[in-house]
C-alpha cells in the first residue's frame, strides 16, 4: 500500500429515514494524514454521514472501505476497534470520574490473570497520552474538574489510545475560547503528521478553511461540492449550502401586521447564553428567528415563557410585564409555547387527543368550587379546534397521541393552546419530524394564527422555512442578534452570513469565547 | 366520558397499539400475555379463583362471621389506599402512611380517653399537660370525639403537606422524604404513650369503627365507601383530577402547560395523609384503643394493593376502583391464609410473592404502552 492509497473509501452511501431521503448517494475518499472539511446547513444530512461512519448508523445502500478492506461496524465501539473514532460535539465525557478512568473506560489495562484493573499502569499510560494532546493535568483530576477545551484533549487523548486511523470532529470548537482553539488546531497538525486521517465539520467556515485539505458540501443530502480547499472560498461554500431556489412550499401570507406590539423582549441577558436581545413581535406578524445550533435561540424563548432563568432584561406580552421563571404568568397574559421536543415536553402519548388538547384550557372547564370537568363542552371544543386544524383522528376521546403521525401530533400541540386563545405563540421549530405535506398544513396555521391577530414567533434551523412564513427574520449568533431582514429583502446568503459570523467575525467570535469562559 | 385509565381496559383500543410501535423483548413478551393479565380486572378473577380453590379446605370461608370480619378489615385498608393512589398517580410514593396512622389514631385517642393508668402513662411527655388520671381534655360526648377527628385529620394533612412541600418544592425524592417521615412519626407515637395503648374511649369513638346506622349499614362502609366515592368522582372528574394524571405522566409538558405542579403534587401528599388518618381512626375505633403501632406492619399491603390494582408505581396510570379491588384481594388473601391456619412467616411469603406479581405486571403493563426499548 502506498502512502497515498486512501484510508477511508465512502462509495454511494444513501440513508432514509421513514421515507424521506436524508442522504443521497455520498461518496468520498480521504486519504491517510488529510483533513476533509465537512459543510452544510444544518440537516443537509453531516450528521447522518458522520454517523454512518462511526458506526452508529447502518447505510441503506452504498458501501465503505477502510485500508482497502470492506467496512461495516456493527456499532460504535466496533467502529473505535477498526480505527473510526467519532469526537462528538456533545462531549461523551463522564464529569464524575478521573480522567484516567474516562480514558481506558472500555479497555482497562488488566493485571492478567487477575479480573483486576492495572491502576498504576494506566495512569502511567494516562499520563503519557495527556502529554501528546498538551493537557498539562494529574491523570487523577475528575473531569468535572477541566474546562470544556480541556475535556476536548480529553476525548482526543481517548482517540489516540486506540491508535485510530480515522478521526472525526464534530463542531470542536463551539464550546472553546480562542487559544484552547489554536491548541486544538495545533494537536490536528500533530495527528496529520502521524498519519491520522481527519474529518472535520464546523459552521465555522473560515476554520474549516484554515484545517482542511479538501473540502466537502453537503445540501438536503446530497453532495453538492467537493475538491481541494484552495477551489472553495468561503463565498463559493456558502452558496453551495444554500443553493435550492424557493419552490411553491409555503402557503400566501393573509394577515398583514399591525401597530400593537404583542411581545416586548427588552435588553434580555444571561451570562453565556444571550446577551442584550430586545425584540418585539407586532399583532398579526409572524417573526422567524434563525441561528445556528447553540446560537441560543430556544435558550431565549424558554426565558420569554419563564422556563429558564435570565440576569437581567424584561419581558412584556400584550403590555403587561411578565416575571422571569413563572410559565403561568405568562400564559395567563396570553402566551403560548409549543416546544421542539414533542414527546417529553408536549405531549402525554398514551392519553386520548381531547386529554392532550385539555391540558392548557381546562380550568375554563371546570364546573362548581370542586371543578368538576365539564366533559361534553370540552369535547365540543375540542372538535372546533380539531376540524380548524384539519387533525386527523380516529377518535378524539379514544386515540392516544402515541398513534398519531408527527404532524398531527404538532397539531395537537398547537390546538391545546388554541383552546385558550394566546395572543402571543413562540414555536420551536414546529416542523421538525413532521412529513412535507403535513408541513404546509403547519404553515398555514401559522398563517391562521396571525390573521387572528396574534403574535408568532418562529425558531427554525430551515431558512427556506422561516422565508416561506415570516415577516421578518432576526438572526441570532452566540446569544446576540447580529441581523434583522425584512420579507422582501429577504436574501439567504447575508443571512447565513449574519448566522455564521461572515465576514467579520474571527475578532468578535473570539471576545466572545472568551467572555463566555 | 374519557378517563385517562381506560386505556388499560378499554376494549375498543387495538390490542396492537401497545406493542405494534415499540420493539424488542417486552413487547414481544407482551404479545404473549393475554389481554385480561395485563387488565385491571386480572384481580377480580385472582380474588374469586383464590376463594373458590379455598372453599373445600376452610370452615366457614364465606359464612357470615367470616365476611363481616374480612370485610371490617378492608374499610380501614381501603381508605389508606386510596389516599396511596393520589401519591401514586403523580408518580411519587407515600411510605410514611403507617407512620401517619400511628401517630394520628393516637393523638385521637389521648384527646379523648376517659382514663389513663398512672402506671403505664406517667412516663408519658404530656402526662399532667394533656392527659391525666381523668384521660385526655376533650368530654366523652359526640361533640368531644368530633373535635379529636377533626384535630387528627388536620395534623395527618399537615404531615402529608410537609412531605408534599419537600418533594414538589424542595425537589427531594418521595422515597426519602416518606422514609423519614415514617421514621419520625413511627418514633414520636411510641414516645408519646411509651409504648402504651390507649384504652378507655368513649361510645362515641368506637361507634365510628363498629356502629351501624338504623341498625343495619355499618359506620366503616359509609365512611369508607363515601372517601372512596369521592375520591374517585376527584381523580375521573375534576380538573384536579386531570392535573393529576398529567404530572404523573409527564411533569415537564405539565409544567409548560400551565399546571401548576408543585400545587398538584403537594394536593396528592395531603390528600393521602387525610386518608391515612381517617383509615387510622377506623382501625382504632373498631379496635377499642389507640395503638402507637398501629398500621405497623401495613405498608407493603397498600402499596401492593394499589399496584396489583392497576395502579402503576411509574405514575400517571391507576384508579379509585382498581386501588379498592386490590384492597379486597389483600384483605381475603391474608384471611384465607389465616383460616387455613398456615404459619405467619408462610403469609408473609405468599403475600410477597402477590406483591411481586403485581410489580411485574405494572413494569410489563408501562413497557407495553410505551413501546420502546
Amino acid at each position: 500500500m502506498t502512502a497515498d492509497a486512501p484510508v477511508l473509501v465512502v462509495e454511494g452511501v444513501s440513508k432514509e429515514f421513514f421515507g424521506v431521503r436524508v442522504l443521497r448517494d455520498v461518496s468520498l475518499s480521504l486519504a491517510p494524514g488529510r483533513v476533509l472539511g465537512l459543510v452544510g446547513e444544518n440537516g443537509a444530512g453531516k450528521s447522518t454521514l458522520m454517523n454512518i461512519l462511526g458506526g452508529i448508523l447502518v447505510p441503506d445502500g452504498g458501501s465503505m472501505r477502510l485500508d482497502g478492506e470492506p467496512y461495516r461496524p456493527r456499532g460504535p465501539r466496533d467502529a473505535a476497534a477498526l480505527g473510526v473514532t467519532f469526537i462528538h460535539q456533545e462531549l461523551n465525557v463522564f464529569s464524575n470520574l478521573s480522567i484516567t478512568d474516562n480514558l481506558f473506560l472500555t479497555s482497562y489495562p488488566r493485571l492478567r490473570p487477575l479480573p483486576l484493573l492495572a491502576k498504576r499502569a494506566s495512569r502511567e499510560r494516562a499520563r503519557q497520552l495527556l502529554r501528546e494532546v498538551g493537557l498539562d493535568r494529574s491523570p487523577d483530576d475528575l473531569v468535572e474538574t477541566l474546562a470544556p477545551g480541556e475535556r476536548q484533549l480529553v476525548e482526543i487523548a481517548k482517540a489516540i489510545s486506540t491508535d485510530a486511523k480515522v478521526v472525526i470532529f464534530d463542531e470542536p470548537t463551539t464550546s472553546l475560547t480562542a487559544r484552547e482553539t489554536e491548541k486544538l488546531f495545533d494537536l490536528l497538525r500533530r495527528l496529520q503528521a502521524r498519519g491520522t486521517a481527519i474529518v472535520y465539520i464546523s459552521h465555522i467556515l473560515a476554520d474549516v478553511r484554515r484545517v482542511a485539505d479538501e473540502i466537502l458540501v453537503l445540501r438536503d443530502g446530497g453532495l453538492v461540492g467537493s475538491g481541494p480547499v484552495a477551489e472553495f472560498p468561503t463565498d463559493r461554500m456558502i452558496s453551495l449550502m444554500v443553493g435550492r431556489a424557493l419552490e411553491q412550499l409555503y402557503p400566501d401570507r393573509r394577515a398583514v401586521p399591525g401597530d400593537g406590539v404583542v411581545l416586548d423582549v427588552a435588553h434580555l441577558s444571561q451570562p453565556g447564553v444571550v446577551a442584550d436581545v430586545s425584540l418585539q413581535v407586532h399583532e398579526g406578524e409572524v417573526v422567524g428567528l434563525f441561528g445556528l445550533m447553540g446560537a441560543g435561540r430556544t435558550e431565549l424563548a424558554r426565558m420569554v415563557f419563564g422556563l429558564d432563568p435570565y440576569a437581567s432584561g424584561s419581558v412584556a406580552v400584550d403590555g403587561h410585564r411578565v416575571p422571569p421563571l413563572d410559565p403561568r404568568a405568562a400564559i395567563r397574559r396570553g402566551a403560548a409555547f409549543v416546544t421542539e421536543d414533542r414527546r417529553d415536553e408536549g405531549l402525554l402519548m398514551d392519553f386520548p387527543v381531547v386529554d392532550n388538547l385539555a391540558m392548557v384550557a381546562l380550568p375554563r372547564f371546570g364546573r362548581g368550587p370542586a371543578g368538576v370537568v365539564d366533559t361534553r363542552a370540552l369535547v365540543a371544543a375540542a372538535r372546533e379546534v380539531g376540524k380548524s386544524l384539519r387533525l386527523k383522528t380516529a377518535s378524539l376521546e379514544r386515540q392516544p397521541a402515541r398513534s398519531l403521525s408527527g404532524g398531527n401530533q404538532q397539531k395537537i400541540v398547537l390546538g391545546k393552546w388554541l383552546l385558550s386563545q394566546p395572543r402571543l405563540f413562540i414555536l420551536d421549530e414546529p416542523t421538525r419530524g413532521v412529513d412535507v405535506g403535513a408541513k404546509y398544513e403547519v404553515y398555514t396555521v401559522v398563517d391562521d394564527l396571525a390573521a387572528r391577530g396574534a403574535g408568532v414567533l418562529v425558531i427554525s434551523s430551515e431558512l427556506d422555512e422561516l422565508q416561506g412564513i415570516c415577516d421578518r427574520i432576526l438572526v441570532l449568533r452566540r446569544g446576540e442578534i447580529t441581523g434583522g431582514f425584512e420579507r422582501g429583502a429577504f436574501d439567504a446568503e447575508r443571512i447565513l452570513r449574519a448566522a455564521f459570523g461572515e465576514p467579520a467575525r474571527r475578532a468578535s467570535a473570539q471576545d466572545v469565547a472568551e467572555e463566555t469562559t | 366520558m374519557p378517563r385517562p385509565n381506560d386505556a388499560l381496559t378499554d376494549p375498543e383500543r387495538p390490542a396492537g397499539t401497545a406493542g405494534s410501535s415499540g420493539s424488542g423483548g417486552a413487547a414481544a413478551v407482551l404479545r404473549r400475555v393475554p389481554r385480561l393479565l395485563l387488565s385491571q380486572y386480572l384481580v377480580v378473577v385472582l380474588t374469586v379463583v383464590y376463594v373458590l380453590a379455598l372453599l373445600p379446605f376452610t370452615d366457614g370461608l364465606l359464612s357470615s362471621g367470616n365476611v363481616a370480619n374480612v370485610l371490617s378489615n378492608y374499610w380501614p385498608l381501603l381508605v389508606v389506599a386510596v389516599g396511596q393512589t393520589f401519591v401514586l398517580v403523580v408518580a411519587g410514593i407515600d411510605l410514611s402512611q403507617t407512620s401517619i396512622m400511628a401517630i394520628t389514631n393516637v393523638v385521637a385517642a389521648l384527646l379523648v380517653t376517659q382514663a389513663a393508668n398512672p402506671v403505664q402513662f406517667s412516663k408519658s411527655p404530656f402526662w399532667g399537660n394533656l392527659i391525666g388520671p381523668d384521660g385526655g381534655p376533650l368530654p366523652a360526648s359526640a361533640w368531644g370525639v368530633a373535635v379529636a377527628v377533626v384535630a387528627a385529620v388536620a395534623l395527618g394533612a399537615l404531615i402529608g403537606l410537609g412531605n408534599g412541600l419537600a418533594v414538589s418544592r424542595l425537589g427531594m425524592p418521595a422515597f426519602m422524604v416518606t422514609l423519614v417521615s415514617l421514621l419520625f412519626f413511627s418514633a414520636l407515637a411510641i414516645w408519646a404513650t411509651k409504648s402504651e395503648n390507649v384504652v378507655d374511649l368513649p361510645d362515641a369513638y368506637v361507634w365510628l369503627g363498629s356502629g351501624d346506622l338504623l341498625g343495619v349499614v355499618p359506620v366503616p362502609l359509609l365512611l369508607a365507601g363515601g372517601v372512596a366515592v369521592a375520591a374517585h368522582l376527584l381523580l375521573a372528574r375534576t380538573v384536579l383530577g386531570r392535573r393529576l394524571y398529567a404530572v404523573g405522566t409527564n411533569a415537564r409538558a405539565a409544567a409548560i402547560s400551565g399546571v401548576p405542579t408543585a400545587r398538584v403534587v403537594t394536593t396528592a401528599y395531603v390528600i393521602s395523609g387525610i386518608c391515612a388518618t381517617v383509615g387510622a381512626l377506623l382501625y382504632s375505633a373498631r379496635l377499642e384503643q389507640g395503638r402507637p403501632t398501629l398500621g405497623a406492619n401495613q405498608l407493603l399491603d397498600v402499596v401492593g394493593a394499589c399496584v396489583i390494582g392497576g395502579v402503576s408505581l411509574f405514575g400517571g396510570k391507576g384508579n379509585v376502583l382498581g386501588a379498592a379491588l386490590g384492597v379486597l384481594l389483600f384483605v381475603v388473601l391474608a384471611n384465607g391464609l389465616n383460616l387455613l391456619q398456615l404459619p405467619f412467616t408462610t403469609v408473609m411469603v405468599v403475600k410477597g410473592l402477590v406483591i411481586l406479581l403485581a410489580a411485574v405486571l405494572d413494569v410489563l403493563r408501562t413497557r407495553g404502552l410505551e413501546g420502546r426499548t
